[in-house]
């Protein structure tokens, strides 16, 4: 460490002690991964346009590719990843858009996309459906804002929640540009008079807990399932469409480096300096 | 001291069991919803913060108003606000009851709530907010009791009070600054997105404090045979006057950005509080009537024969109080939600149980500055 800079983190020490944004103690305050850091390879991004401009990558983050075209143009594929998913994590049904839980649902282009720009739109971008998810950023917002570490993030890069700590203040929700966080308002094990869970169309999974009101959830990878050996129910549902492709992003070897090397991708909202680590290929 | 507020006439007695009565309604709608969860609230899955979390952002401002009396009377030796700084310190501790009451009420697992000091999380501005939140609340306590109960001993307040209220000035302005911090560091929220929150934030404080200090001051007059001296009052119509001219200067400034620009994430939120989007439009009226109200009031207040009596002094000050409070309290929350991030308008109606729990903290909030203020003006009245 040369003279000028100690003597720049010093002012910088000092300054943060009088409550003055110095920002290396700005930049100390704002990892959000504080719990399992993925490398701290951050630094060295000077632009906010997505994975494409970061420094060399370290640690594992995972990662999801979805090919909308595969899933729009394969019947019913969409409804059927998002039956694996929410059957997998018990994912309560209050039947109303006002309690609405979701951890992967589809939306169209316009409401996915809405800062890209369009002239007489492509006709086949109607009807395309996009599968909207947590996108397990690298720079969440959502952990950075979370007072409790309740979110957090994985040294495998995925954001975690857990549901034990989290105080319902819905900080997160706020923090996310995504929309990708649900809030338990009722609670979704309330029971039918004969013993069974109400908001469950289906028998529960035993394998994944279910939540109590006032908590906040969202898609984890199946980060469970990972552990295992196995991949996100939502992919495993794919099956051999190849409409969804998970790995590690950061090995240059893994199947989806090789699929977002060959393929023009886009993500969610770049502008937002999350780095959602969910690509898109149109 | 306390025994003073165990006396009073017939009309205190009436107010209290007034106050106590809006509570208990409350409190039972506060059970109901423990027992059902936020569900019984109008928030959803798009709009997750409501009235409560406005009010404890209004609140907050209330609080930091306070110290538009301590500094002139202590920094500057401001001899005329003598009788009345004990009354800012007060407001700033119902105030900032009110706050922690409206955070609890928000909160999903308020059993949980420990969890903040247990896991101290440095990256969460909402770490920050409960420390400075709880320091100035302390501070003020300290202060004012410390400083009443010297004044009711008729001896100098003890010297090292002066530190503390020395330091409850950079507290007051840093518990708004990092109440305005909560929003404008969140991405995708452009209505919040914004380097002029806190700057906006503390204008409207500077503003809304006082406008409640003075109508406190003058009903006072009337009920408590208290007068805090037309200087002061004046005083603080001028302190109003400045601070609610920069917050609407402000506001413009957020117009202009907006507009100017033509960034449709900056525009989407004033059009929906302002004149309406893809015809939701619930905001509208309210706002519109907020900035009228305001600005109508600001102006009036400039001209000095206008600002002389007592009683348009009064209205005025109501109006730039309801006009803050409807901007802050309502717009600034739910602007930045109810136009999401992608394009989709969900709107946002409070439910009865979320306003009578509002109304309880509300009636909290009195109660404890009526209490606070019994034993303020008896103690200032014996030994006037
Ligand atoms: S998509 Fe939202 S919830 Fe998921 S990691 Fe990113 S910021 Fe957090
Ligand atoms: S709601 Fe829970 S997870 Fe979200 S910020 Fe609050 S404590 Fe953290």
């Amino acid at each position: 460490m040369d003279v000028k800079r100690r003597k720049f983190l010093k002012i910088a020490g000092l300054s943060a002690v009088a409550g003055v944004a110095a920002p290396s103690a700005f930049n100390m305050l704002l990892k959000g991964d504080a719990v399992a850091s993925s490398g701290g390879g951050h630094a060295e991004k000077t632009e906010n346009t997505g994975h494409a401009a970061k420094a060399e990558p370290k640690g594992i983050q995972y990662g999801l590719v979805i090919d909308v075209k595969k899933i729009t143009h394969t019947k019913g594929l969409a409804e059927k990843c998002i039956d694996a998913c929410h059957t997998e994590h018990n994912v309560p049904d209050f039947g109303n858009p006002k309690d609405e839980i979701k951890w992967l649902w589809v939306d169209d282009y316009e409401h996915s996309f809405p800062e890209h720009s369009h002239h007489q739109k492509n006709d086949a971008l109607h009807e395309m459906q996009f599968m909207l998810l947590c996108n397990h950023c690298e720079k969440p917002s959502c952990v950075r804002a979370c007072p409790t570490k309740a979110t957090f993030k994985n040294k495998d890069g995925i954001v975690m929640m857990d549901y034990h700590r989290c105080i319902g203040c819905r900080f997160c929700m706020a923090a996310c540009p995504y929309g990708a966080r649900s809030f338990n308002w009722r609670n979704p094990r309330e029971q039918y008079a004969n013993g069974n869970f109400k908001f469950y169309k289906k028998p529960l999974n035993p394998e994944f807990p279910t939540r109590m009101r006032g908590v906040v959830e969202k898609c984890n990878f199946c980060a469970k399932r990972l552990s295992k050996g196995m991949m996100p129910s939502c992919v495993e549902a794919c099956g051999n469409t190849g409409a969804m492709v998970f790995g590690d992003i950061n090995d240059p070897k893994s199947e989806i480096s090789k699929v977002l090397r060959e393929n023009y991708t886009i993500q969610r909202k770049p502008a937002s300096g999350t780095y959602p680590s969910v690509f898109y290929i149109i | 001291m306390l025994e003073k507020a165990l006396s009073g006439k017939s009309g205190y007695w009436a107010w209290i069991l007034f106050l106590l009565g809006m509570i208990s309604i409350g409190g039972l709608f506060y059970v109901y919803q423990y027992i059902n969860g936020l569900g019984v609230t109008g928030m959803s899955r798009d709009v997750s913060w409501g009235l409560y979390i406005g009010q404890f952002t209004f609140m907050v401002g209330v609080a930091a108003g306070g110290v538009m009396l301590v500094l002139p009377y202590y920094i500057h030796d401001y001899k005329a606000f003598g009788k009345i700084t004990i009354l800012g310190e007060f407001m700033a501790i119902a105030a900032i009851a009110m706050c922690i009451m409206f955070i609890t009420a928000d909160l999903g697992q308020p059993l949980r709530i420990l969890n903040v000091i247990l896991h101290p999380t440095p990256n969460s501005m909402l770490f920050w907010d409960m420390l400075v939140l709880n320091g100035y609340l302390f501070l003020n306590v300290i202060i004012g009791w410390v400083v009443l109960n010297s004044e009711y001993k008729d001896v100098p307040p003890p010297k090292w009070t002066k530190p503390l209220i020395y330091l409850s000035i950079p507290f007051a302005v840093g518990i708004h600054t990092v109440t305005a911090f909560l929003y404008c560091g969140l991405p995708g929220r452009h209505y919040w997105l914004t380097a002029i929150l806190a700057p906006r934030f503390l204008a409207s404080a500077f503003a809304a404090g006082p406008s409640l200090l003075l109508l406190i001051a003058l009903l006072l007059k009337r009920v408590a045979n208290f007068d805090a001296g037309d200087k002061a009052i004046q005083k603080l119509g001028t302190i109003i006057t400045y601070a609610a001219l920069l917050n609407f200067f402000f506001l413009g400034l957020e117009f202009f950005v907006g507009y100017y620009s033509q960034l449709p994430g900056h525009m989407h939120t004033l059009d929906y509080l302002f004149f309406g989007l893809h015809g939701y439009d619930n905001l509208v009226a309210p706002m519109q009537f907020s900035v009228f109200i305001g600005m109508t009031a600001t102006i009036l207040m400039l001209f000095p024969q206008f600002k002389k009596s007592h009683r348009n002094l009064a209205i005025a000050a109501g109006m730039i109080f309801t006009s803050l409070f409807i901007d802050k309290g309502v717009g600034l929350v739910l602007g930045g939600f109810v136009p999401n991030p992608f394009e989709r308008v969900t709107e946002y109606y409070p439910t009865v149980p979320e306003i009578a729990i509002v109304l309880a903290v509300w009636s909290a909030g009195a109660l404890i500055l009526t209490v606070l203020y019994k034993i303020a003006v008896t103690v200032k009245n014996q030994n006037a």
